[in-house]
């Protein structure tokens, strides 16, 4: 697949002396789904604001669509899209005058079919002659989508798209993203959101204070630092884990009461081994009452990792 | 992808419907005062006034005055159009666009200046209400007008990126613009003022605007009119080269 955009060695240090992106390397490639994971302050727009030019790089390199945006940007920014985390519109303008105005501005010809069709697909066509003072925050938001879509961009950046907004646009946001999938627009979005990374993502990047910690794709993310967690109540606690039981990754808990299983790799082979567990006490005669065993999410994973790394 | 006309053509449009949506702010109220001026400079104190180089006195205030507001409205308008994106956040979208500062001035300081041309001619009609005048040199005097409105929404163009709060927005006209165009010789000749007034005077460059466009109305002057067109066109040039600067630095527009 053609990578269409090149991030090397990316550094940013603010006027104020604060290094908000480390010498970070992305590549992304075409219609992909790509969420940049991370807490508060990681720099997740920071670096956005890098590739949409909001923001001066202190050094490295960004190439989209081949071209170095530090030199051959014109070309380069028509292609691509970009919907802020931040609330940012003119009050006083109608929503339709708003998202034809940023199609004129990105340098393409009026469309009103095309203008229609976002509308309608952000269900704003109704709204289209309000201003947009008028409309409800989660309607504001969709107007910045429909802002940034209006010169069918092939890469769209989404900046926390889905913090702060209702269920009804966030179930939109999910059905927009995988039209656009369809269609071969990449996605760049950030989120601290990891069910929404998990759900909608095909590669995950981790970021940090500033550094990339891991690129992968989401299932081998998964497969690497994926657990399987049982728990099981036994009917007598336990004082230590039998010898029989040693050869899986087990431990006690609950003042003896609760049997803690963590193992597997996230593909499915430490149901396998829960399974092989569970016979294995029945076999050695340790009676239990209940089983709660779930796989950890790429939010348990990410937690992990952040930690890990503190 | 050499110059987006598109781009351009957009913010244009999109600051000229700005101020269709405030007509009275943009266009009514500067004209109000300006007839407010016209009625009691020209028509009521001018008639008892002697002429000046063989011009009435309602007519001599006239280029002064219409200078007074193009100054003062091209500035405002000019950094207004750019310091309220920056104040709402909507600059975002400008920035990520495919614009450079050739799009950027052709939209938003042509919208600026556009907006000024209304304005000198809705005032220059009004004026012939209140007092009689004719215009010496009518193609020079729109040349003119146009060079002085396109200087000056550089100016407030600048003026509104380096804007950081809507007090520093209004402070430069208020305290320097309007002052000097009042000293400018609006409403005197610099040959009335006398010792060390009148040379003091000379070092106010809005002396050599009024008077620049005072000659394309008159066909007289109390300076070179070469020297006024220079001074004009190189604060012209002034400006495009520190906008220029603004722009390749990304001077208060990118962090
Ligand atoms: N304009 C700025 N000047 C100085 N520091 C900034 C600026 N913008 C962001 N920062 C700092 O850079 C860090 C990263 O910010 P940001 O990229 O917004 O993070 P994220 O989007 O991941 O929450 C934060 O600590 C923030 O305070
Ligand atoms: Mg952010």
């Amino acid at each position: 697949m053609q990578s269409i955009l090149e991030i090397s060695g990316l550094t940013k240090i603010y006027a104020g002396g604060f290094t908000a992106l480390e010498s970070v390397d992305l590549n992304i490639t075409q219609g992909e789904i790509f969420a940049l994971l991370g807490p508060n302050g990681a720099g997740k727009t920071t670096l956005i604001g890098a590739v949409c030019g909001l923001v001066k790089p202190t050094s490295g390199t960004i190439k989209a669509f081949g071209h170095d945006l530090s030199r051959d940007w014109r070309p380069a920014r028509a292609r691509i899209g970009l919907v802020p985390q931040e609330l940012a519109t003119d009050m006083f303008e109608a929503v339709w005058r708003a998202v034809s105005y940023s199609r004129g501005l990105f340098g393409l010809a009026p469309d009103a079919a095309k203008i229609e069709e976002i509308l309608r697909s952000l269900s704003l066509w109704d709204k289209r002659d309000e201003q947009i003072r008028n409309l409800s925050g989660g309607m504001k938001r969709r107007v910045l989508i429909a802002k940034a879509l209006a010169h069918e961009p092939e890469l769209l950046f989404l900046d926390e798209p889905t913090a702060g907004v209702d269920v009804e646009l966030r179930r939109d946001m999910w059905r927009l993203i995988g039209k656009l999938r369809e269609g071969g627009t990449t996605v760049i979005l950030t989120t601290h959101y990891i069910e929404e990374a998990e759900e909608m993502a095909d590669r995950v990047g981790i970021i940090r204070e500033g550094r990339i910690l891991m690129v992968d794709e989401k299932s081998a993310m998964m497969a690497r630092l994926g657990r399987t967690e049982a728990l099981i109540e036994l009917a007598q606690p336990l004082a230590e884990i039998p010898p029989v039981l040693s050869a899986f990754p087990l431990s006690l808990t609950d003042g003896g009461r609760q049997l803690c299983y963590r193992g597997g790799d996230g593909t499915g082979k430490g149901k396998e081994e829960v399974a092989n567990l569970t016979k294995a006490l029945v076999h050695a005669d340790i009676d239990f009452t209940g089983i709660d065993i779930h796989e950890s999410s790429l939010e348990d994973i990410f937690v992990d990792l952040v930690e890990e790394r503190a | 992808m050499g110059f987006n006309f598109r781009g351009a053509w957009s913010i244009y449009t999109r600051e000229i419907m700005r101020a269709l949506r405030t007509v009275f702010q943009s266009i009514l109220a500067p004209v109000l005062t300006t007839s407010l001026y016209f009625i009691v400079f020209g028509a009521a104190i001018g008639s008892r006034m002697e002429a000046v180089d063989g011009v009435s006195y309602g007519a001599f205030i006239v280029p002064g005055l219409l200078l007074l507001t193009l100054l003062s409205e091209s500035t405002s308008n000019a950094s207004f159009g750019i310091y309220m994106p920056r104040f709402t956040g909507t600059i975002y979208e400008l920035l990520s666009a495919p614009v450079g500062v050739a799009e950027t001035l052709v939209g938003f300081v042509g919208a600026a200046a556009t907006k000024s041309l209304i304005l000198a001619t809705i005032i220059l009609t009004t004026a012939t209400v209140f007092v009689d005048y004719e215009i010496a040199h009518p193609v020079l005097a729109i040349g003119y007008i146009m060079l002085v409105a396109a200087a000056f929404s550089l100016f407030g163009f600048i003026l509104g990126i380096w804007a950081d709060s809507f007090e520093r927005l209004g402070i430069i006209p208020q305290l320097f613009l309007v002052p000097l165009t009042f000293l400018g010789g609006t409403f005197y000749s610099i040959d009335m003022l006398p010792e060390p007034w009148g040379t003091i005077a000379m070092f106010n460059p809005i002396v050599y605007l009024v008077n620049g466009l005072r000659w394309t109305f008159y066909g007289s002057s109390d300076v070179n009119i070469w020297v006024s067109f220079g001074l004009t066109v190189g604060f012209l040039a002034i400006c495009v080269g520190v906008i220029t600067f603004i722009f390749r630095t990304g001077w208060r527009l990118r962090s």
